[in-house]
């Protein structure tokens, strides 16, 4: 992970070294070091995921393990916007039929949207919890919480243990 | 009667509803496997420690919202062996299960069964069984897993007591190693059992409640019950555990029923309005205030025997401060209340929320609780708190929806 916060900081200044240089240049860096960001999804201990958008807005969502393990999600209360959030905080539920469950911030910072379509149809958490059925976005106070949480791989493996227990 | 301690192994999920509070937190690991449970793996179930035994919560083909609803239009099989199994033995067994539980055993007829309560002193609600009356001679008892080991202590001392008093009694409690018990719930059920029934029994004259040994699937000495803790019609199948599986593939085998588990048993029981012991009921509810009063047999109000009789008639004839109900939230899109919800009226607390989820086949969120005595009504406008919010809810009739007994026609 610091060698992504690296990379996007070095993205960053090279962007703005390159604005000199022609556009078609400054936009294919860019555009490579945000799909790179993309793909770096970070993980908690209590399921939910974030992506950064850009080196400050971040977007949070519950894992795979986290929908499977709910079953179909009848309800979703989400944060409002404008909400400060510290990391940890408390702040949503999603309820399945056998199931409620607290939505927990894995981050600090200002809630800047809550994703409405997912208060209107709570099962788009189950069929698409990484895409359509995120919750949240948040502005974030402290980069580094980020950095912190667990990678894919990581994850893989505290969910492996933890079913094995 | 079910348990549902699903333990989740998801740090974040709340104890499910219905959790039994005094049973679950003493388990860890797995959990006790009944003969079932490899199949249960192959068929894609979803394991869980539930009440100290390895269950599946739901089966991988269907969610527990399908699961449910192919349980009410079709039927399902659930796994719950799990449950304590006894026979009471001898010419004085009626009376001495008498001696610990409301029921009038005596008066029952021999091929039927009741619901009952075993009661302490002071009236409350020790667990809730059914007592099968096989014989003048023989009953046939299925309780709560959870409380296992209570009920035991709580049958051998009957038995002992009456023992000493040179009475004919004897107690033999069955192991799910050795008995397994299956529930197969849902109104094509009655059919699908009827084609491996062998010829000549006649399952239509087992009314509700009623039980009988009989020949399925070519295995002898099966007890059939037509009972279950959906709504639904249906029956538990008691049978040795070394053959429960080629019964269950028998059942399974044209495909009409499907595997159902913990969850869709959870919400089918809710909407039938039963209840779960160790949520809804306890031993600090008695069967008045748990609206189970009907479970206090006539002759035992006479006779005045059980144990805590003097509490519980005196209840029935002066009233109780609080009252089990049914609930359903109103409005649009509420949260589902469960256990723990506080009841408000007119901004003062009046009870609180005992177990509740969303109803799949009504779509609306229903709810079991307790409150005063004086809202009791349906209809009723009460609000529940969820979380940091209030929402509309009314006290409901139960059940939620039709029960499908298939009850003796009165004549």
């Amino acid at each position: 992970m610091v060698f992504i916060t690296k990379f996007a900081r070095i993205g960053v200044q090279a962007a703005r070294q390159l604005r000199a240089t022609p556009l078609a240049t400054a936009q294919w860096r860019s555009f490579h070091i945000t799909s790179m960001l993309d793909k770096e999804r970070r993980y908690t201990d209590k399921h939910e995921w974030v992506e950064l958008l850009d080196a400050t807005k971040a977007i949070v969502g519950i894992s795979n393990y986290a929908q499977e393990a709910l079953g179909d999600v009848v309800f979703a209360q989400l944060p409002e916007p404008g909400t400060e959030l510290k990391q940890d905080d408390e702040c949503g539920a999603l309820e399945s039929v056998k199931a409620a469950s607290e939505v927990y911030s894995p981050v600090s910072g200002k809630v800047t949207e809550k994703n409405a379509q997912v208060e209107d149809t709570p099962a788009l958490v189950n069929s698409s919890c990484y895409d359509k059925g995120w919750l949240f976005k948040v502005d974030l106070k402290n980069p580094t919480e980020y950095e912190k949480l667990m990678t894919e791989e990581q994850y893989s493996a505290f969910v492996k243990s933890s079913a094995e227990h | 009667m079910l348990k549902l301690s699903n333990r989740l192994k998801l740090t974040r999920v709340r104890a499910l509803p219905g959790a039994p509070r005094h049973a679950s937190s003493a388990h860890t690991g797995e959990g006790e496997r009944t003969a079932l449970y490899d199949f249960h793996v192959q068929k894609g179930g979803k394991i869980v420690n539930f009440g100290g035994y390895a269950l599946p919560v739901q089966y991988s083909d269907q969610s527990i919202i399908a699961s449910h609803l192919h349980t009410r239009s079709v039927g399902s099989i659930f796994d719950v062996s799990h449950m304590l199994q006894t026979y009471v033995r001898g010419k004085d067994a009626a009376a001495c299960l008498e001696s610990v539980c409301t029921a009038d055993i005596t008066g029952t007829p021999a091929g039927s069964g009741t619901l009952t309560v075993f009661t302490n002193a002071q009236g409350g609600i020790l667990d809730d069984l059914i007592v099968n009356k096989v014989s003048g001679k023989e009953l046939y008892v299925v309780s709560n897993a959870a409380m296992k080991q209570q009920d035991q202590e709580i049958i051998s001392a009957a038995v002992s007591s009456f023992k000493s008093q040179g009475k004919d009694v004897a107690v033999e409690f069955l192991a799910p190693s050795d008995q397994s018990l299956i529930a197969v719930q849902g109104p094509r059920v009655a059919a699908e059992l009827a084609k491996l029934l062998a010829p000549a029994t006649a399952l239509d004259q087992l009314y509700f409640m009623g039980s009988m040994v009989g020949t399925v699937a070519g295995i002898p000495s099966v007890r059939i019950t037509r009972c279950g803790y959906t709504g639904e019609d249906g029956v538990e199948i008691s049978v040795d555990s070394s053959h429960v599986r080629t019964l269950t593939e028998a059942l399974l085998a044209n495909g009409t029923l499907k595997l159902a588990g913990l969850g869709a048993r959870d919400s089918l029981r809710m909407e039938a309005g039963l209840c779960l012991y160790g949520s809804d009921i306890d031993a600090q509810t008695t069967p008045v205030e748990a609206a189970l009063a009907w479970l206090v047999a006539k002759r035992r109000r006479t006779t005045r025997d059980f144990p805590g009789a003097e509490v519980v008639l005196g209840q029935l004839k002066g009233g109780v401060q609080r009252r089990r109900v049914g609930l359903q939230m109103l409005g649009a899109k509420p949260p589902p209340a469960r256990s723990g919800v506080t009841i408000f009226s007119e901004g003062q607390q009046v009870g609180q929320v005992t177990s509740g989820c969303p109803s799949p086949s009504t779509g609306r969120n229903i709810a079991m609780g307790y409150v005063q005595d004086a809202l009791k009504a349906p209809g009723t406008k009460v609000e529940l708190k969820v979380r940091d919010k209030f929402y509309e809810a009314e006290i409901t009739k139960t059940p939620f929806v039709k029960a499908n007994y298939y009850n003796k026609p009165k004549i």
